[in-house]
Formats: structure tokens, C-alpha cells, sequence
């Protein structure tokens, strides 16, 4: 690292105190490069074995990689907090401004710590930070609108980052999500409700400052290097063209799109809440994260007529990505696209994991079809696959609570199913909720076995569709030996910080040669050893706090709706269980 | 004919940074500090950006304001910084009307375009032009 870095300096905050400190932490930093790799530490550090996950003891842990501030799609922050959705490891990422603005107030990691005695916003700019009054914002409607408020209170415009949470964080809703410039999250495994539990409303951070380098000549050639990858090639055209919903038909036409429950891995009216329609008749903007020029994030216009006036339209602009479209649209048999996004908007607007909530409420549905529950539990509301408006009104019901069901529902598929039933088609893994794919065994086995249960741990759905499309095999040792190099090399790219869209960029030379410019030397060698003993780190906090492969459960509605690769069997999942078992001891 | 940058179509700004990241680029370094264009929200992002560099006025108010004439017109338009005459007073960045007096807290000096246009090769959507002043 080089000696005038900040990204070795850790500031803490204690909300009860109202006391913050920064701490130079150049080992850490050094030993763990950042991002992850740091976060995990520091988790490791500051959370006591057994913590109440909505407690004072729980930290809120975010961290940036030496990366941040020096190249393009450098553009996340990894937030490490204990779950309160599964009561274990919590990490969740998000791009927005998040990364480069903790970057450049001068950090590369943030502590809070305790819990204040009144809502409160903290803002962050540069060497200062205030402890906010936010009484005034509790309990707001909208999640839209905290945003809007800060805009005007704080510094920094262009540069800050804004995060805040809505009406479901403060209601601690175990899968509330921290939304960052309006259209990012940490969406999963509830930091939301850990901000709730605080207390903690929102958090704007701001800066400014020049970064070192090593070397000045091969910074401008690496960077173009990497800026050309991004711009150039065709690395990035996915996200760059369509977005993530351009999934939407490919996996619909290999009978992989979770439909209605995973009834089904294809959905009728997948064409309509594809990337392609929606680009072609909602997109109205595309948007970018902090030094990102791809530009990723597609937001929709969306008409939306006045309830009684005939003609009067407001317009919103929702971002859309295929895992919302699968778990607000196909997941729920929801075809029409406004009502998709009308639907994605009141979850906005509530603050909740746009995933979490579409697969409870795909459980629910079916729960109630099938007798498990009645329009008792429901509140008066009929769930019915399609009916958009009847799911607006449970979301809203989700996060109000009016009764035990909803008080049920908000702690995510699991702890409901255990309560009411149907814990055979409640898709969640690890009490994580599914990702936006049925591609095969190899997909589960990744939300089975990754460390946050997510499809970004190490892209199992990825292995499914190469086998395919491309023939072969996959045995149980092949399946285990894949996910977890996978997921070991993402530990890396997570600890610069860097965007997963980007790992076809971020090669492990390139990793090498920017890293260097940065005055990290360290050999592919190394690095793929510091993925390896992060992903130990992870899997240490994670028994630490009571979890065990063994006992983790395999919903059985996955076995039982055949995928593109079959039917999945379930010896051959637990055979890999096992083989990933033993790989990860040694 | 001297040049300068300008933002050709704003609309299709997505605010990815590259930019300004470019502009402090140019002199070897990282982060943002000295960077002499700006991005941002038009009122939240949803309803797009605004995209703040130097015009290169004809007659540029901010050298008027200079009492020290640290900074002077540049021919054909925009201005010359001599950062040695500097006394870091402000007056510049009161004096420009889109705010593209960027400032440099540690110096406590103004960042002044050059219109070198190296910003502009690395605008992935044709925001940004370098181009000749045609008045």
C-alpha cells in the first residue's frame, strides 16, 4: 500500500455514544486488501459469537478496495453485518456512489456501532461527521422521499452517496433492504432492518481528494487497458445493451425462469417482462454507478394515470433488473409490465429485497390455493397469480404487520412455512430466498453451499448453462471442485470492490497489474491464496454462529419441477454436499 | 481556432464519472480532488444530470473579477490561470455563473480548464465534444 493511502484509515462511529474515531489500520488493509476480505475481519472483530443480529452488539461493517477511486467498475461497497434473516453471515454489496464517495471522504472502512436512543442520520463529509436529528424522517411514507430530503440538507452533490432505508427497516422486517442513490441495494439478508434496530435512517457520505499512484505512466496504460475492455469489447455488452434482463427469454426458452413458485420454469407471458420489451416500450434513461462506464442500471418510465382524473399522468422511473423481474413477475405469474413495476415500485417505496418479498409472497399464494391459510390470515386479500394490485396491498401488509401472518411473512419463507405449512414449496436456501434461476443441480448447490446463500457466490447457474449448451458431465466433484474456485476468486474481485459484472475485465493479470499501480505487489499465486482464506474466514464466522451444510435443507419443489438439465435428484445434491464438505476442510 | 469542451447532449450523460476521473488522470493521479469538470444530478438522478465545465467565454467574467491577474483571457476565448500570482481569494468562483471555478481546498486555489479535451475521449456516450470556438 502506498504510504499516503487513506484507505487504511477505519472510522468508527458509536450511535449510542454519539462518539466517532478514526483508527490507522495499514495491517489490515496490507494482509486483507479491502472490500471483503477487510469487511470479514472486521466482522470477525467487532461481532461477539451469538450476537442478537438487531442488538447494540451487532456492527454495521462497510469497506472499499484499493481499486475504488483509481479505475472503472472499482464501483462497490461491502457491507458485513450479522443477518437478521438467517441469524448468520450478512453481506450484502452495492454499487451507486457508495464506494467511490466512502473512497474519497477519505476511509476504506466504516464501523457503527450501538444503538441511538432516537432516529437519527448520520452525515460523512470528509474528516467530519454529524449525528442528525431524524425524528422528522421516521416513519415516512417513502423511501423516494428520504432521499429527496437529504439532497437538499447535505453537501457533496455529484459525488455523495445517499443511503437510507424505508417504512419495512424500520419495522425491522428481517429482509429489509439499505436503498443507495435511489436505484442501488444492499438488498439482501436484511441490513435494513439492522439500520432499523439502530435506529439509523439514512447515511450521506461525501469527499473529496486526490489518490496516489505508483506508478503514473502504467497507471494511464492499465487504466485504458481496462477502460478499453469495458467500452470496446464485447465483455460488457450484456449489461451494457439490455441489462441483466436480457435473461429474461434465454432462461424462459431453456425452461430455467422460476414460474409461479417454481411450478414451472416457463412462463407464458415471459416476452412481455423481457429485457427486450421492456427496453423497447418503458426504457427512459440509463444511469451508472461511480466511475462505471457501462451504465447498467435501466430505468423504466413508467405512465401512471390518475385514479379518478381522465387526463392527468404522473411518470416514475423505476429501475429494473431480471432478479426483480423474475421474483415480481414471472415468480408470481405477473405478465403485464405495468403491473410488474407498479408492483417493484410500492417495494421501493417500502424498502424491502425486491427477491425476498416475491418469493414470500409466491409461497403465499400458494399456500393459500392449496388450503394452508385462508383470506383470514391474508388480511381480506386474495392472492391470485397476476393479480398485481392484491400483491400491493399484501406488500404494504408485509411491512404494517396487522397480524400474526404478515408478522410471519416478514421474517422471511422460512420461518413462515414452519408456522402455516407448505415448507416443501418454500424456496429458500439457507433461509435465504431463491435467486431467478432453475438452470439445474449446479445452481442450487451454489445458494446451498455459497457463504450469503445468494447466486453471486459462485454462479452455479453459470456451470448449469455451459453444460447445456456445450455438453458433458457434471459430477459431484466436478459441481463442488467449479463453485468453490468460483467463489473463492470472487473473494478477490470483492476486496478490490470490483463490480462481478466486470470479472471477464478483472482477469487475474489485470487484478495483478492495477493492483500494482496501486503499490499492492502480489503475484496471481497469492491472490488466489487470499480468496481461499477469505472464503475460510466466512465459513468459520459462519459455523461459528450454527451453521451446518449438513443440516441445511434442499426445498423439495425443486426436485420435483424438472430443470433444463432434468429432473434434479437429490442424492446427487447431497453427494456434492458431502465432496464440497470435505474440499473446504482441507 | 482555439478549442473548448462542451456537452453536446446532456440528455444521454448517465453519470459514470469517467470524466472527471479523466481530468485528474491527465496530471497521474487518482480520485477526484483537482478535477476541473463536474457531474451531477439534475434534482436526483432519476431525472438525469448536469454536466459543469468551462465554456471558455469570450469575455470571461472570472478574469474580470482577478485582482491579481492571475487569471487572464485566454485568445479566442476562456482564460489562462498563473497559479503563482494567485492569492486564493474566490472571487473567480463567486464570479462564473455554471460554478466551473473548481477549487482545490489544500492549495486554496482555483482549478481552471485547460480545454485539453482528454476528458472527452473517455465519454462513453458522446456527451462531451472538444471542440473549435466558433463564435
Amino acid at each position: 500500500m502506498l504510504p499516503d493511502d487513506p484507505l487504511r484509515r477505519v472510522l468508527y462511529i458509536d450511535l449510542g455514544k454519539r462518539k466517532f474515531w478514526v483508527e490507522e489500520r495499514p495491517d489490515l488493509f496490507e494482509r486483507w486488501l479491502g472490500g471483503v476480505g477487510v469487511a470479514m475481519h472486521l466482522l470477525t472483530e467487532h461481532c461477539p459469537a451469538g450476537a442478537d443480529p438487531l442488538g447494540p452488539e451487532n456492527p454495521i461493517i462497510m469497506a472499499v478496495g484499493p481499486l475504488v477511486g483509481l479505475y472503472p467498475m472499482a464501483s462497490k461497497t461491502i457491507a458485513t453485518f450479522k443477518s437478521p434473516h438467517t441469524g448468520n453471515l450478512g453481506e450484502s454489496h452495492a454499487g451507486g456512489r457508495s464506494a467511490v464517495a466512502l473512497r474519497m471522504a477519505g476511509y476504506g472502512a466504516l464501523v457503527i456501532q450501538g444503538v441511538s436512543k432516537t432516529p437519527i442520520y448520520l452525515a460523512i463529509d470528509g474528516d467530519q461527521v454529524h449525528f442528525r436529528d431524524a425524528s422528522a424522517l421516521w416513519g415516512l411514507r417513502s423511501s423516494y422521499t428520504v432521499g429527496d430530503v437529504l439532497r437538499n440538507r447535505e453537501p457533496g452533490a455529484g459525488e455523495r452517496t445517499i443511503m437510507r432505508i424505508g417504512r419495512a427497516g424500520e419495522k425491522q422486517i428481517s429482509y429489509a433492504c439499505v436503498i443507495t442513490e435511489t436505484y442501488r441495494h444492499f438488498g439482501r439478508l436484511g441490513l435494513g432492518a439492522v439500520w432499523g434496530s439502530k435506529q439509523l435512517k439514512a447515511l450521506a457520505i461525501s469527499g473529496r481528494r486526490a489518490l496516489s499512484v505508483a506508478d503514473r505512466k502504467a497507471y494511464r496504460t492499465t487504466y485504458d487497458e481496462v477502460f478499453k475492455a469495458a467500452t470496446e469489447s464485447d465483455l460488457m455488452k450484456k449489461y451494457h445493451d439490455l441489462g441483466t434482463a436480457m435473461n429474461v427469454l434465454p432462461l424462459n426458452a431453456i425452461g430455467a425462469l422460476p414460474t409461479r413458485n417454481v411450478q414451472s420454469g416457463r412462463f407464458e407471458q415471459a416476452e412481455t417482462i423481457s429485457g427486450e420489451h421492456l427496453a423497447e416500450q418503458y426504457l427512459g434513461r440509463r444511469l451508472a454507478c461511480a466511475h462505471c462506464p457501462v451504465a447498467c442500471i435501466h430505468l423504466a418510465a413508467l405512465r401512471v394515470q390518475h385514479p379518478k382524473e381522465p387526463f392527468f399522468y404522473k411518470t416514475v422511473m423505476l429501475g429494473y433488473d431480471h432478479e426483480p423481474i423474475y421474483a415480481l413477475g414471472s415468480m408470481l405469474g405477473i405478465g403485464n409490465p405495468a403491473g410488474m413495476l407498479q408492483l417493484l415500485d410500492e417495494v421501493e417505496i417500502q424498502g424491502l429485497d425486491a427477491m425476498s418479498t416475491g418469493v414470500v409472497l409466491a409461497w403465499a399464494t400458494e399456500a393459500l390455493e392449496k388450503g394452508f391459510i385462508s383470506t383470514v390470515e391474508t388480511d381480506g386479500v386474495l392472492l391470485t397469480w397476476g393479480n398485481w394490485s392484491n400483491y400491493i396491498l399484501a406488500v404494504r401488509k408485509i411491512v404494517a404487520q396487522p397480524n400474526d401472518f404478515y408478522r410471519a411473512l416478514g421474517r422471511g419463507v422460512e420461518h413462515a412455512a414452519s408456522i402455516y405449512g407448505g415448507i416443501e414449496f418454500a424456496l429458500a436456501f439457507g433461509g435465504n430466498e431463491m435467486p431467478g434461476y432453475h438452470t439445474g443441480p449446479a445452481g442450487h448447490l451454489g445458494y446451498l453451499t455459497g457463504a450469503r446463500h445468494s447466486h453471486l457466490d459462485s454462479a452455479g447457474y453459470s456451470l448449469d448453462q455451459k453444460i447445456l449448451a456445450q455438453g458433458g458431465e457434471l459430477t459431484p466433484q466436478s459441481v463442488a471442485r467449479a463453485l468453490l474456485q468460483e467463489e473463492r476468486w470472487r473473494q478477490v474481485l470483492a476486496s478490490l470492490s470490483v463490480c462481478f459484472f466486470a470479472r471477464g475485465v478483472y482477469t487475474p493479470e489485470i487484478v495483478r497489474k492495477t493492483l500494482q499501480t496501486a503499490g499492492f505487489d502480489l503475484s496471481i499465486e497469492s491472490l488466489n491464496r487470499l480468496g481461499s482464506e477469505i472464503l475460510a474466514l466466512k465459513h468459520t464466522f459462519k459455523a461459528r454462529e450454527g451453521f451446518d451444510i449438513a443440516q441445511v435443507r434442499i426445498p423439495q419443489r425443486i426436485l420435483e419441477t424438472e430443470s433444463p438439465l432434468g429432473q434434479i435428484d437429490e442424492t446427487f445434491m447431497r453427494q456434492t454436499l458431502a465432496e464440497w464438505t470435505q474440499l473446504t476442510a482441507l | 481556432m482555439p478549442k473548448r469542451l462542451s456537452a453536446v447532449d446532456i440528455d444521454r450523460c448517465v453519470g459514470c464519472q469517467s470524466c472527471m476521473f479523466a481530468c485528474m488522470r491527465r496530471s497521474g493521479e487518482g480520485g477526484l480532488a483537482g478535477a476541473c469538470i463536474g457531474v451531477h444530478s439534475a434534482g436526483g438522478i432519476s431525472r438525469g444530470f448536469v454536466v459543469i465545465v468551462c465554456r471558455a467565454c469570450a469575455d470571461p467574467p472570472c478574469a474580470r473579477v482577478c485582482p491579481t491577474d492571475a487569471l487572464t483571457p485566454r485568445e479566442g476565448g476562456g482564460v489562462h490561470l498563473k497559479a503563482e500570482l494567485c492569492i486564493g481569494c474566490g472571487n473567480c468562483r463567486t464570479a462564473c455563473p455554471f460554478g466551473a471555478v473548481f477549487w482545490e481546498p489544500q492549495q486554496n486555489k482555483p482549478q481552471i480548464c485547460v480545454y485539453c479535451g482528454y476528458c472527452a475521449r473517455y465519454c462513453p456516450y458522446d456527451v462531451l465534444a472538444h471542440e473549435e470556438i466558433v463564435r
